[in-house]
């Protein structure tokens, strides 16, 4: 056979097929390795470069040997290409489109002329366990083993460079999901439809029809009959070129719908984009497994020569896409598929050479190879060589029993029919048909699925007395010839290396997979699994049965990346200020959902501007709790770590929340706003996870506790006015309280009209360590309160101020944020907050280990300021003694602009926490830099003259 | 993924819950030793077969929920409100 290369004259393509799917009238042009050929509309790429006379298209992965087609099926291993900057697409599979550019992978320089197809003459130094062997010592050569490696590895060419593809997701809920378009799967969805069930039928090729398509005249009748019943019930919803990719529990089934150049993005994604992929996930009623049976390669002497083809390819080949696949065949047949193909072969016009009937005895024991490594002779049993160019094997099936497995069925080996069938343990909702669940006439088949769609549209269950069953053929026992060859084809691994391995040792199947690699390339397993399990079996003298077959995990077909991303649809939130902020230049913060602002172009100058004038934030992300009842005093003392039976109405609270492990979980304010009402703040991280564990407490443990807990975070937009005129602005906007330092005092709250709008809480509380009020707004009028308090202020040098600044302002006054400065592990004893905790309450959250933290000695949160004030270490710097020894670490670190020098927080150990103290830290550049321990977490203000102002 | 059946919403997938663990008894803290209040934290009995496990409804009606679960199956036969569980 001539491999050319360039030509795009289509010099094996022959006169139409009764079944083809190619459209004659729809010609297209593609290049294939920088050339030019042509392709009609239906042809997948291997179809089209077949019929211009390419045969190879790849090399092995270990050993470079040339490979062509061996299934014409989406899990052919020797066909997988890049197409453009997409790596690993199936070729035998993948249709083409027009300008497609085609490129073939693992070779190099090129196809033909392939450098490392010199690993076929050190072949016996690449057996079993190759890769541990050889790459392991000595150790210093790893870097160098690890260049080697990525030479050899496999797989097409990624590219940082591609555009982004849009990716979909959709749920589904079918009452019937039926998995495989074969005769069985259309006949289910048909009897299922007609129960009225919902039905969704999932097909991996392009169309339905299964092996009918390339059938006899008879088979095609009955492929329009079923495709017709299936097209015209309504309640049947056809994906094609889908695969069911897992089924998990309760029948929740993945279907990965492929890229389909005709569908669009439906409105969502980049206008006109097409859809890449769509992940369906979906809740089925019922699960009908019809995926029928894969033709299994035959283990000999040269069996992954191009040439060498299962039935099932040749017809395929010859019936779908109207190609010739040789011109002199041998065929090794053990059933009726191989008959077939004899009888398609000669009807196109090859010479059938030899039948050798493997049911007589007939056996090949070597396809030899000619010019460019493809079959040139095969050598039968009998001694005799035949010339071919063409060798098909029919020597059975393997049951793809992955979807049967992911429903905890464990399949039984039948030694009769040379393959396993159902285990009988599946769940009810899960139901078998077809060629996996037995043998029989198209008919038998077609009523047994009937019966089986049928019961699972009504739910009968899968196990149900009476259900339907099918009979068993007995079929010949072929895994292996009388010589070794290529088990695994995408990982090259022989049956030789299997039998080595065995001898090693590693002779159950689950070590030998992961030994060898066997099954464990990109057709994991569909094609090798039996044969693998049978050489075993014949190392070990075992049976099949007895030796078992590895775990079909999901997902049954490689998934990208992008259908597992799919569509963002992480909500993104904003406060009612955000046009305001969009508008003056907010540099974006990225905090959980919320996009808040950093700062508006100089945080230096926005702490300055707080620190001498007034400054107002937006901090309406903090989360916020409407909390009323009679009960909330006990709720309060039962969360928080301090007591709070007193607080008088007014009167506002900060309280830290641990966990039971006494570790620090929350903190915020609290204040008493009226009988029975109090309003709470968290952090904003904290928001959901505060108010789970109130509800926690309420629902489980103090159900008789009379409190309703209302989240109102977004009800409310929130605004600090920080800096020594806030009094002053605020007092412009709001006549109805009286702000004076006697009738609002620190650590107070009041409900009133700021710029117009009632039903404003304000607090006096200052986390910037500054005279500041907190104001709490009705969402709807956020925007106009914080435009109406710049308005107002703008004689008082009003300037809003962002996150940077404020973080600044708390370090100064050592305010500590919580899962910053704390973490995981942090007890609240540790964090320094033994003045806060009352073990005098009964019970609250958290006791008994803050009771047994009593005089333990934790690493101290403490204030740090390096000796030169220049040098600001990141956060995350670790504190050293010794070479070695991490004795704590830097938690906050800022170059403050009010004391211009840099200042930290951090945990150190017990013994170096006392102020004066000097340690050690280790900068990211190596660099160890002297800091003091401060005798204050504040740096700025520790006694609070400021905010008490 | 496994669906919950929950009392108040019907059958929901997992995911819009929060999964809490094995129900146990709090301690009373005025008079548990370290090692039972530790236990109570810390020790799953983790068994294979039927366990009562807590699970919040998070995404939906926001009912802490009393489920008997299957650790081996996955199968939940009850759920109900975790009132005083």
């Amino acid at each position: 056979m001539t491999a050319t290369m360039k030509s795009g004259v289509a010099t094996r393509r022959l006169p139409p097929q009764e079944g083809e799917v190619i459209d004659r009238g729809a010609a297209l042009t593609f290049s294939w390795a920088g050339h030019s050929h042509r392709a009609y509309r239906g042809d997948t790429i291997v179809s089209a470069l077949l019929a211009a006379g390419v045969t190879v298209f790849s090399r092995g992965f270990k050993y470079h040997r040339p490979r062509g087609v061996l299934s014409a099926s989406s899990l052919d291993p020797g066909c997988l290409l890049q197409v453009g900057d997409e790596p690993n697409v199936r070729g035998a599979h993948r249709r083409v489109e027009p300008g497609m550019e085609v490129h073939p992978q693992n070779v190099w320089p090129s196809l033909r002329y392939d450098v490392k197809s010199a690993n076929q003459l050190v072949g016996r130094f690449l057996g079993a366990g190759f890769y541990y062997k050889t790459f392991m010592k000595p150790e210093r050569l790893w870097p160098a083993y690890e260049q080697v490696l990525k030479r050899f590895a496999t797989g097409g060419r990624v590219s940082a460079h591609s555009p982004h593809g849009y990716y979909d997701k959709r749920y589904a809920h079918p009452d019937v999901l039926v998995a495989g378009g074969g005769p069985a799967g259309m006949a289910a969805a048909v009897a299922a439809a007609d129960a009225g069930a919902g039905v969704l039928l999932v097909e991996e090729e392009y169309e339905l029809g299964g092996h009918l398509r390339w059938g006899d005249a008879t088979e095609r009748v009955a492929l329009a009959e079923l495709r017709a019943a299936v097209g015209a019930h309504p309640g049947i919803e056809v994906l094609t070129n889908s695969v069911v990719t897992g089924r998990y529990d309760d029948n929740w089934v993945a279907v990965l719908q492929r890229r389909h150049p005709d569908v669009t993005g439906g409105g969502f994604g980049p206008a006109g984009s097409r859809v890449q992929e769509r992940l369906v996930k979906a809740r089925a009623g019922a699960l009908v497994v019809a995926p029928g049976l894969v033709e299994r390669p035959y283990v000999f002497d040269g069996n992954d020569r191009p040439g060498v083809m299962l039935s099932t390819a040749a017809r395929r080949l010859v019936n779908l896409w109207a190609v010739k696949p040789g011109d002199r065949a041998v065929v090794f047949t053990a059933n009726a598929a191989g008959d077939a193909a004899v009888t398609d072969l000669q009807r196109v016009g090859v010479d059938v050479a030899r039948v050798v009937d493997a049911r007589r005895g007939g056996d090949v024991v070597s396809a030899i190879g000619g010019r460019n490594g493809a079959v040139a002779a095969v050598e039968l049993a009998d001694g005799t060589k035949v010339d071919c160019d063409l060798l098909v094997t029919a020597v059975g099936w393997t049951a793809p029993t992955s979807l049967l497995n992911m429903s905890g069925d464990k399949p039984l080996y039948e030694p009769r029919a040379a393959r396993f069938l159902p285990g009988g343990r599946l769940p009810d909702t899960v139901y078998v048909t077809g060629g996996i669940a037995g043998d029989g006439s198209l008919d038998e088949l077609v009523a047994h699925a009937r019966a089986i769609g049928a019961a699972a549209a009504a739910g009968e269950g899968s196990r149900a007395a009476g259900a339907p069953t099918l009979g068993v053929d007995a079929h010949p026992a072929l895994f292996k010839g009388r010589t070794h060859g290529m088990v695994d084809f995408s990982e090259d691994i022989s049956s030789k290396d299997l039998v080595a391995a065995a001898k090693e040792g590693y002779d159950s199947i689950e070590l030998m997979k992961r030994y060898t690699t066997v099954t464990m390339g990109p057709s994991q397993g569909k094609l090798e699994t039996v044969n693998a399990v049978a050489v075993l079996s014949e190392a070990t003298g075992r049976t099949i049965g007895e030796t078992g077959t590895t775990v079909w995990r999901p997902p049954y077909t490689p998934i990208s990346l992008g259908a597992h991303g799919g569509r963002i649809l992480e909500p993104v939130r904003y406060s009612p200020m955000q046009p305001w902020h969009e508008a003056h230049g907010a540099r974006p913060l990225i905090a959980g959902q919320w996009i808040r602002p950093d700062h508006y172009g100089n945080p230096e100058a926005e702490v300055r501007n707080v620190r001498h004038a007034v400054g107002i934030i937006d901090v309406t992300p903090l989360g916020k709790l409407d909390l009323r009842g009679p009960d909330v005093p006990k709720l309060l003392n039962l969360l928080y770590v301090n007591k709070w039976s007193k607080l008088a109405i007014g009167g506002v609270r900060y309280g830290v929340m641990c966990a039971e492990d006494g570790v620090v979980m929350d903190d915020g304010v609290t204040g008493h706003l009226d009988e029975d009402h109090y309003f709470m703040s968290t952090t904003t991280s904290g928001a959901a996870t505060v108010w789970e564990w109130m509800e926690n407490w309420l629902q489980t443990e103090r159900p008789d506790w009379q409190v309703h807990v209302t989240p109102v975070s977004t009800a409310f937009a929130s605004v600090n006015i920080a800096g020594p005129r806030s009094r002053e602005l605020l007092g412009r906007l709001c006549t109805d309280v009286e702000l004076g330092g006697e009738d609002f005092p620190y650590m107070n709250v009041r409900k009133g009209t700021i710029a117009g709008v009632p039903g404003c809480y304000m607090w006096r509380i200052g986390f910037t360590g500054e005279l500041s009020y907190e104001i709490h707004v009705p969402a709807s009028y956020g925007l106009h309160v914080w435009e109406s308090l710049l308005r107002a202020g703008e004689d008082l040098g009003v300037d809003a101020f962002g996150v940077e600044a404020q973080r600044v302002m708390r370090l100064e006054k050592g305010h500590f944020i919580v899962s910053q400065d704390t973490d995981g592990l942090t007890k609240a004893s540790g964090a320094g907050l033994d003045w806060l905790v009352k073990l005098d309450k009964d019970d609250f959250a958290g006791k008994p280990e803050l009771v047994w933290q009593q005089g333990e000695r934790y690493q101290r949160l403490v204030g740090l300021q390096p000796v030169d004030p220049s040098v600001v270490p990141p956060e995350s710097s670790l504190i050293v003694r010794g070479e070695s020894d991490i004795v704590g670490r830097i938690t906050s670190s800022r170059r403050s602009p009010t004391l211009g020098r840099a200042i930290c927080l951090g945990f150190v150990a017990p013994e170096l926490a006392s102020a004066g103290t000097t340690v050690t830290v280790l900068l990211p550049d190596k660099r160890r830099i002297p800091a003091r321990v401060m005798e204050h977490h504040a740096h700025f203000d520790p006694e609070g003259v400021r905010l008490r102002g | 993924m496994i669906r919950i059946p929950c009392p108040f919403c019907g059958p929901r997938n997992s995911n819009e819950f929060a999964y809490k663990g094995e129900s146990k008894r709090r301690p009373d803290p005025a008079t548990a030793t370290a090692e039972e209040w530790r236990a109570y934290l810390y020790d799953h009995d983790n068994p294979e077969g039927w366990v009562r496990e807590g699970w919040y409804h998070r995404a939906g009606c926001r009912r802490y929920l009393k489920v008997e679960r299957h650790t081996l199956t996955n199968e939940v036969r009850s759920a109900e409100p975790a009132v005083g569980a």
